[in-house]
């Protein structure tokens, strides 16, 4: 068992509330390491209160085992784990199931003007956009409304 | 208890009755997206709560449940704030603001702290704060843009100052005074903080509620 065999498998773990993009993807991954069969995974999470977290664990445990091996998740909460995390491929993916992905971490203070520019609406590329509602139905995501195609769309927030 | 858990426990403390009592507008907001905001807001709060005691609880030799739901109700550190019943709008306005800007005085103190754990946290709880932040400032901007909004939180925010002052430690209240004045235009009134320690009467029917699943399965349940 190899990291790039752990890496591999744990590339295959759906986001339990995004399920179009992988927890690789979503860069909450920030370390693997094997030694003698001891796998050890560095986990930077996402938004503390995410309810996906501890799927996300339970997860990772079942990836090793199936491969066997036993993994130690370390859940590693500081500010190492940024929205700047998320992968190309990753934010691709966001925009094609609908949601705007996050804009960059600003060097400074994040602010409301920030947040109340024009976004580019996943649907139909305008960036007619409007800022509705800086929280949504889970702790990553605000609502934003669409003014040329007239429809709400969810945008990832930059943290 | 050691200094270091006796400050973890006061802000999980903090964040996890205002995590209740900000759930308290979900279904019963002025509207749909404030619904949604504070049903967000006391998530963040309880998932910091949660990461707060989970440290603590290492410490002690516990488990962030047990200390967040097993303790007696005068056993709690919050502030005397966070724990006044849902409130009318102007007032929980007030308090939003009050709460969010006396916590990120108090975050910017601990993301300086030589121990790294709790400075790492810190500054993972500041990226999210700042969207309370955020919806705190457009909501005051909102109420003190019309006459009646505007004497409705001033006179929400003069009740609640004494409370407010009671969140961050002594040498933090200069700064908090400083901003709520710039903020609300006008001197707010000197007067003595309400401290940590002693409890509204709502604390305990908060924590009947709270506590009453934990309490009706004492060995612990799976869900």
């Amino acid at each position: 068992m190899t990291a790039a065999e752990i890496w591999e498998a744990l590339a295959e773990i759906p986001d339990p509330e995004i399920p179009v993009i992988s927890l690789v993807d979503l860069g909450v991954i920030k370390d693997v390491e094997v030694e003698n069969g001891h796998v050890r995974i560095d986990f930077t999470p996402t938004f503390m209160g995410c309810p996906a977290l501890e799927t996300m664990e339970r997860e990772m445990h079942a990836k090793v085992r199936e491969l066997g091996g036993e993994a130690e998740v370390r859940v590693i909460l500081d500010d190492s784990w940024s929205t700047d995390k998320i992968s190309p491929e990753g934010r691709e993916k966001l925009r094609r199931a609908g949601f705007a992905p996050p804009a960059p971490r600003p060097a400074g203070k994040l602010d409301l003007v920030q947040l109340q520019r024009g976004f580019r609406c996943p649907y139909c590329g305008s960036t007619e956009t409007r800022l509705e509602n800086i929280f949504g139905p889970t702790p990553c995501r605000s609502i934003r409304y669409c003014d040329a195609c007239r429809q709400p769309f969810e945008q990832f927030k930059t943290i | 208890m050691s200094e270091r858990t006796d400050l973890l426990l006061a802000i999980a403390d903090d964040e996890l009755i205002l995590g209740w009592r900000n759930s308290e507008w979900t279904g019963i907001a002025p509207f749909l997206e404030e619904d949604v905001a504070f049903s967000s807001i006391a998530q963040n709060e309880i998932g910091h709560a949660r990461a707060l005691y989970e440290l603590a609880a290492a410490e002690l030799g516990t488990t962030a449940d047990a200390l967040a739901f097993d303790r007696e109700p005068e056993e709690y550190r919050c502030a005397p704030l966070v724990e006044l019943r849902r409130l009318e709008w102007a007032r929980t306005i007030a308090r939003h603001w009050l709460y969010e800007t006396a916590d990120e005085i108090r975050l910017a103190a601990l993301k300086a702290s030589d121990d790294t754990e709790i400075a790492g946290i810190a500054a993972k709880m500041d990226r999210e704060e700042a969207y309370h932040r955020m919806h705190a400032e457009m909501w005051v901007e909102r109420l003190l843009s019309t006459d009646e909004g505007r004497r409705r939180l001033n006179e929400a925010a003069d009740e609640l100052w004494p409370y407010a002052l009671g969140v961050p430690d002594d040498e933090l209240r200069p700064e908090l005074r400083r901003r709520a004045e710039e903020r609300f235009m006008r001197k707010l009134p000197d007067v003595e903080p309400v401290p940590r320690g002693v409890h509204e009467a709502a604390l305990a029917e908060l924590w009947e509620e709270m506590t009453m699943v934990r309490r009706s399965a004492p060995e612990g349940a799976h869900w």
